[in-house]
């Protein structure tokens, strides 16, 4: 190859390369773009804080926030504790030729491979008709249904299990990436395996965990067939008042505004209007996760 | 027998080897050539001698300076280190057995000068016992010989009693004849070197069980406790 | 004047017979070595001759492999290591390590030193304090550093981290040091600094030191011990492995001529 046709063909990788950085990019600014033309005019405080009016045809979206928010909150109370225990017993405990820790590796792989609407059915099975149902039977009043239907808990329970893999594996690696011979020079000082795993292990692998906790919430702030038959409601009037009480939520209410409203005209600006605070709550909640895992970097590398 | 891993190494070892023979060589012919400058009365031919020094003196100098490049640069050790250290002492001794070798040539320019004194059997006799002493211990030296080594030491002895015989018999011919002195003297002198000569041997034959065996075996009434 | 022979020390530690598998395979087999009191062993010997597993074994580091086991027995102070008075962890606080390529943890100075200290226990920042200064003088290393204990251990240059992991090392009091090439991956003038250190730990500490370089072995300790595919082939005062080894194998490995 001469010394010109070299030149061209790294200049063609570089245009190729850029130009496909660019599609992303320009995806992103139309979908940006159409939102913030069709929606931002509507958003103001009222429409943040007030509730739904004239069957959704005015109002505004706080229940929807609100519930979005509390299923998230749950969500990530239920799923971090056992997606950091199960990717530290991985790691850390099991035997390499362990059945049971090939068995867990194979189920994780397995359960992020299934379609969220199967999580949803799911939930709603073994949640709602097994477990609520058993509660009743154990707690209620014959005749009464308490726990045994759709509710923010059991949809929480459901998006945690469907997060659980991403939290695993990111766990998993953010472990793997702690170099081995911080683990034996704190073993070979005298400290237990806890001892290494507290004071040495996690804090370098923290980065890294708040990456699988962050991207898990934003998934599961997103999902919407999950919590299809295990919780949300399309209107209700007070907000929910416990974790048995059904809630609302922004992604399914975009969702209903988009397919089954009475007036398409008028709920067209809502509509833009609900997607453009959901894409805000979602970057919001990205940019917020970025800089917690960019100053704990900070703080790991420059000591205590 | 395995060799170094560094051929670079086992090349210097083997250079350095065949120098300290070629060294050797050099002095065997000189101590003979020298010893028949006298029974031939060869002028020419111990002036050769004299002026041959100059090479061993040279070699001398080549080995030295071989030995302080291995040391410096290959950090010897164990056998290695036993071998160049050894080198460096024998280098030494050769170096006086070829001025000794020179010595007796100055005794064969005086001797030639007058006419001979006596039947010169002995002085041969012990010439060819020196020369015998040197090529074993160098022998010994090559193949690690440490029973030829011990034959050195103790063929040392022959030597002396030969010497003294020589001594003896030359001062029987002073006490003779007043003219026999100064040729009676000389021939002394080349007998005397000729037995420092072997005594030379003798050490070389020492360091060479050092070398093998690794232990000291010099001087071994003034060693305390060993 | 002659060197005392390291026979004469008492045995702080002691191998016999001691056999360590990697599954099925042999790593190290029947070996049997007296490690004395207050003097520096130097383990020697070619690549994959068993030399760090053996270190390894003496503070019980194998146990994290798994598939590792061990056979015969590994005294200190006439005591088994695997007794039921001692466990993995009271034994590596007695039996301290430092490695090859310097580990200090990504904390200040200050706290990489007291780690060994907070993990067995000791609070209150006074008494840590003085342990840690105890123990950076002890490593050469407290004037280079005093001035900036809290800043970050990563800051330090590689052979003032090795010796920051020697601090680390001597701050739990241990009394045997095991050090594992821990000057490979430093150049001559740190190495140096590290082999003179080690001659003045030698007052206090036993010393085990594996190495890969004849020459430090041979600087550095008081008793050689020569390893080849898993088999003690020789151990003896470090002057005479050096000049005038008694197994044929020792002297072609000393000389260069394999390995």
């Amino acid at each position: 190859m001469s010394v010109a046709t070299r030149k061209a063909a790294g200049a063609g990788l570089s245009a190729i390369t850029g130009a496909a950085a660019l599609v992303v990019v320009l995806m992103l600014a139309i979908i940006l773009v159409d939102v913030v033309r069709g929606g931002a005019a509507r958003v103001s405080w009222e429409f943040l804080s007030a509730a739904p009016e004239e069957g959704m045809m005015a109002g505004g979206i706080f229940p929807a926030i609100y519930g979005t928010f509390v299923m998230t909150l749950m969500m990530t109370v239920a799923v971090l504790p056992v997606g950091v225990l199960t990717a530290v017993y991985l790691h850390e405990y099991a035997p390499p030729a362990s059945r049971m820790a090939a068995a867990v590796r194979v189920a994780v792989a397995n359960l992020a491979g299934v379609p969220s609407i199967v999580f949803g059915l799911f939930g709603l099975g073994f949640f709602i008709q097994f477990v609520g149902a058993g509660l009743d039977g154990a707690f209620s009043e014959p005749g009464t249904i308490t726990y045994g239907k759709p509710a923010l808990i059991w949809a929480a329970l459901t998006l945690a299990i469907l997060t659980l893999p991403v939290v695993i594996v990111a766990t998993e690696e953010a472990l793997r990436a702690v170099p081995r011979e911080h683990r034996d020079a704190s073993l070979a000082l005298g400290a237990t395996r806890s001892q290494t795993l507290g004071r040495v292990i996690l804090p370098q692998a923290l980065p890294g965990i708040l990456t699988g906790a962050i991207l898990a919430v934003a998934r599961g702030a997103g999902e919407v067939a999950p919590i299809l038959f295990t919780g949300v409601a399309y209107f209700l009037p007070d907000l929910p008042d416990g974790p048995w009480s059904q809630f609302m939520h922004l992604g399914y209410h975009v969702y209903v505004l988009a397919t089954q409203s009475p007036d398409v005209e008028a709920t067209r600006p809502l509509l833009y209007a609900t997607v453009f605070v959901l894409l805000a709550l979602t970057f919001a909640l990205n940019l917020v996760a970025i800089a917690i895992r960019t100053r704990t970097r900070q703080k790991a590398a420059a000591g205590h | 027998m395995p060799t170094h891993t560094d051929k670079a190494y086992e090349a210097e070892l083997r250079s350095l080897r065949e120098k300290l023979l070629e060294m050797g060589g050099l002095v065997e012919t000189a101590i003979a050539s020298s010893v028949r400058a006298i029974t031939e009365r060869d002028d020419a031919l111990a002036e050769e001698v004299k002026d041959r020094d100059r090479e061993i003196n040279r070699m001398e100098v080549a080995i030295d300076g071989a030995c302080r490049r291995i040391l410096a640069l290959r950090q010897p050790a164990a056998s290695d280190l036993r071998f160049i250290t050894t080198a460096l002492k024998i280098v030494v001794d050769l170096e006086r057995m070829g001025d000794l070798a020179v010595n007796v040539a100055e005794r064969a320019l005086d001797l030639s000068r007058a006419p001979p004194l006596a039947p010169n059997h002995d002085l041969v006799k012990l010439a060819d016992l020196s020369e015998a002493q040197l090529k074993k211990a160098l022998d010994a030296f090559v193949t690690g010989d440490v029973a030829k080594a011990e034959e050195v030491m103790k063929g040392d002895e022959v030597l002396d009693t030969l010497y003294l015989k020589m001594f003896n018999d030359l001062i029987v011919l002073m006490m003779e004849d007043g003219k026999n002195i100064r040729r009676a003297t000389s021939l002394m002198f080349a007998a005397k070197h000729l037995e420092r000569f072997g005594d030379h041997a003798t050490n070389l034959a020492e360091m060479v069980v050092y070398m093998v065996r690794g232990t000291d075996i010099r001087h071994p009434r003034s060693r305390a406790g060993g | 004047m002659t060197t005392p022979v390291p026979q004469a020390f008492p045995a702080k530690m002691e191998t016999r017979k001691l056999e360590v598998r990697y599954g099925a395979k042999p790593a190290v087999r029947d070996v049997s070595l007296r490690l004395p009191e207050r003097q520096v062993t130097a383990l020697i010997g070619p690549s994959g001759c068993g030399k760090s597993t053996f270190l390894r074994a003496l503070n019980r580091m194998n146990d994290l492999i798994p598939g590792a086991s061990a056979g015969g027995e590994i005294l200190l102070d006439d005591r088994s290591i695997y007794a039921s008075h001692l466990d993995a962890v009271e034994l590596r606080r007695r039996v301290g390590m430092v490695f090859q390529k310097s580990n200090p943890f990504p904390k200040s100075i200050f706290e990489n030193v007291a780690y060994g200290l907070r993990v067995g226990g000791m609070k209150g920042r006074a008494a840590l304090a003085e342990r840690v200064e105890r123990s950076l003088r002890g490593a050469a290393l407290w004037d280079e550093v005093r001035d900036r204990l809290d800043e970050s251990a990563m800051g330090l240059s590689g052979g003032q981290q090795q010796r920051l992991c020697i601090a680390r090392a001597l701050a739990v009091e241990p009394e045997v040091v095991l050090m594992d090439e821990p000057a490979s991956a430093l150049d001559p003038i740190a190495t140096a600094k590290i082999e003179d250190l080690i001659h003045e730990l030698k007052a206090r500490y036993t010393i085990v030191i594996v190495t890969h370089n004849m020459q430090q072995a041979a600087r550095v300790s008081d008793q050689t011990a020569f390893f080849y595919m898993g088999e003690l082939v020789e151990v003896g005062p470090t002057e005479r492995i050096f000049t005038n080894p008694s197994q044929q194998r020792t002297e072609d490995y000393v000389t260069g001529k394999f390995g």
